[in-house]
Parts: C-alpha cells; structure tokens; sequence
C-alpha cells in the first residue's frame, strides 16, 4: 500500500494557487525526488503531509490516514528552516527528540553525532549553519519511521557533508519505509533516487523512475530537468 | 575500488558493468562473498534498490548467485568468468578497431602499430583495474 498518497490534492493560498490536482503515491521502499524549480509546490506538499497545511481540496492521506497526532508518530520531518531550540546543547537535543518519538534510536543519534565530530555539549546557537542542518539531519534519520519528508536536506552544506547525508539516508534505508526528497540541487541526488517527481507551477509534470529517464531518453535527470525547467 | 557513476546511462546498468569489470579481474574471486547489498550501496553512493537490481540481473548472467541466508557469492565455475572476461575484451577491442579505422587505418597496420607499442613501450602497463 502507498504510504503517501494524495489524490486531486489542491492548494490556494488566498487566490495564488499553489498546488493543483496533484495525484501521487509513493510506495515504501522506494527513494522519491521531489524536483521543481523554486515556487513549484515542494515544501506545500510537504507541509500538508505533515498537516501543517490543510488541503483547499482534495485528499493527502499517510498511511491510509489524514495528517494528525496519529500520522506524526510515524513521519520524520525534516524542514526546509531549522526549528530546533538554539539554547539546548546537541545531547539534550537527542533527549528532547527520545521523549518525544518512540521510534528515535538514542544509540543511532550518538553514534552519527561522533561521526561528524559534533560535540555532544555544544549548543545549538554556537553551531555553524552546516552543523545545524546536520543535527537536524541526524536527529530526522535516528527515527524508525514509516515516511520520511526531507525538504531540501543539502541546501546549505559542503560536499563532503552533502555525501555524508546522502550515505545516511542510503544507511537508514529500510524496505518498510519511504523517503521523499525535495531539492533542486538534482545531480548530488539522482544517484539515489527510485523514482522522480517533477512539479511545476503546482502540478506534476513528469513521473518516472530515474533510470528509466536515463535508459529511454538517454539523458540525466538532470539534464532532463534543464530541459523541461528551461527558462 | 572506485565507483564512478556517471549521470548519462542507466545507474544499475554501470553497476553491473562494474561489478562484471570486478569479476572478470579478479578484484572479487571466484567463491568470495560479496558485501551485503546495503554495504555494495554505500560504498557506490547508490540507491540500494538499484544495487539490488543490478546484483540480481548478474545473478541472471550466472555471474554471482545467492544463497538464502548466507548472502550472495561470486560463481565458482571458471568458464562463466572467462566468458565475461572474454565478452570484456571484445567490447574493448571493437571501439579500438572502430577509433583506429576512423582514423583510417587497415587491419594490417593497426596490427603492425599495436604490436609496436606491445613491445615498445612499458609505461601503458597498468595494473588492470
């Protein structure tokens, strides 16, 4: 069964459109890059996954259910700006994460933590902005969850970290579980990706797998995005 | 070993070339166990999915092949490498003849012009992978 499913899914903030009859559904197991040039409907579609939007219209259902406490508890979210509390030091920050979630590995977080040589006693404020979007990333990828919604996780990051990030959600990968992706930085990520989505304008203009792109139309996603997004 | 994919073919497609490249050289010997795919996915920064895909079509080609919980193998029979060492290098000798006779060169001096540099030079000699 689909983890994230949407079906006509429409979205207007006041009367600017930003979501129009999207139909999707994304499988567990399965890697999804959600690709679309800035203000195509990424982080929308997200945020309605995650209830923090609600649907002018149509249906968003996770795991056969609308988004609510019940749905929270298996979907890690990872958003576009960081919202971790900037006071607390980064193990408190593990203990916040473990009250919260039942599926968050403590050992999974500690173990990422010294791997990227974060100092499990620095705060949050006294952070670059590459380590915090790695904490977050960590604290994200510690959960056993159903659904993971990673809204542009290498937006901001050096390419050594960009790899990191990218062999962790390769690490974590799980057959029970999805993983969705938004970003525009699509060549770090085509490598990893099952299926693509492109959005554009609020609609899905291309679904495919990624190398089925490669295989038919002899070309990179990458290129094939240039192609469709050409300005 | 170096994984090197590239953004113009078929990710499982250069899995698996390099996987048979990695046989046929001996850089996985015949019998040895392949790491699990989730480990093969890392090493290569690639989708396990598509590692998985990639190992069951060499399964296919009877280069490797699985054992219900012990993991996947390379084949034990000589031939089955041979061959795809042998397929390897036709590939390779075909795009040399090809670029060769591009550049207008008859079979005879191409293999004049090979066996000069077989004996003359030594600095090609790399060590295969």
């Amino acid at each position: 069964m689909a983890i994230l499913e949407c079906k006509q899914l429409t979205k207007a903030y006041g009367r600017t459109p930003a979501l129009s009859g999207v139909n999707l559904s994304v499988e567990a197991g399965r890697i999804t890059g959600l690709l679309g040039p800035n203000g195509s409907g990424k982080t929308t579609l997200i945020k309605l996954a995650n209830g923090l939007l609600t649907p002018t219209s149509g249906t968003i259902l996770i795991d056969g259910a609308v988004p609510s406490k019940q749905t929270h508890a298996v979907v890690s979210y990872l958003p576009e700006r960081a919202c971790i509390p900037l006071w607390m030091p980064a193990r408190q920050l593990v203990d916040f994460y473990a009250d919260f979630y039942a599926d968050f590995s403590r050992q999974k977080a500690m173990e990422m933590l010294e791997r990227l040589h974060i100092d499990p006693a620095q705060r949050v404020k006294e952070m670059s902005k590459g380590t915090r979007e790695k904490i977050q990333l960590i604290l994200v990828m510690s959960r056993a969850a159903r659904l993971y919604l990673l809204d542009e996780p290498i937006g901001g990051v050096d390419p050594a970290t960009r790899d990191y990030i990218l062999s962790t959600i390769i690490a974590n990968y799980n057959p029970d579980a999805a993983v969705v992706i938004s970003t525009h930085l699509i060549s770090d990520v085509e490598n990893v990706l099952d299926d693509v989505v492109f959005l554009n304008q609020g609609e899905v203009v291309l679904r495919s797998s990624a190398d089925d792109i490669r295989q038919s139309r002899g070309m990179s996603v990458d290129a094939l995005f240039r192609e469709v997004f050409r300005c | 070993m170096q994984w090197q994919i590239t953004n113009d073919a078929p990710v499982y497609a250069q899995l698996i070339a390099h996987i048979r490249q990695a046989i046929a050289s001996g850089a996985f010997q015949p019998g040895e166990r392949l790491p699990s795919v989730r480990d093969l996915a890392l090493e290569a920064g690639v989708n396990p999915n598509t590692m998985q895909r990639a190992l069951q079509e060499l399964e296919r080609e009877g280069l490797v092949f699985s054992q219900r919980t012990a993991g996947r193998f390379v084949t034990e029979e000589p031939m089955r490498i041979e061959e795809a060492k042998r397929a390897l290098a036709g590939a390779h000798i075909e795009r040399f003849v090809q670029s060769m006779t591009q550049l207008g060169y008859g079979p005879e001096e191409i293999i004049t012009l090979l066996q000069g540099s077989m004996k003359g030079e030594t600095h090609h000699g790399d060590s295969g992978m």
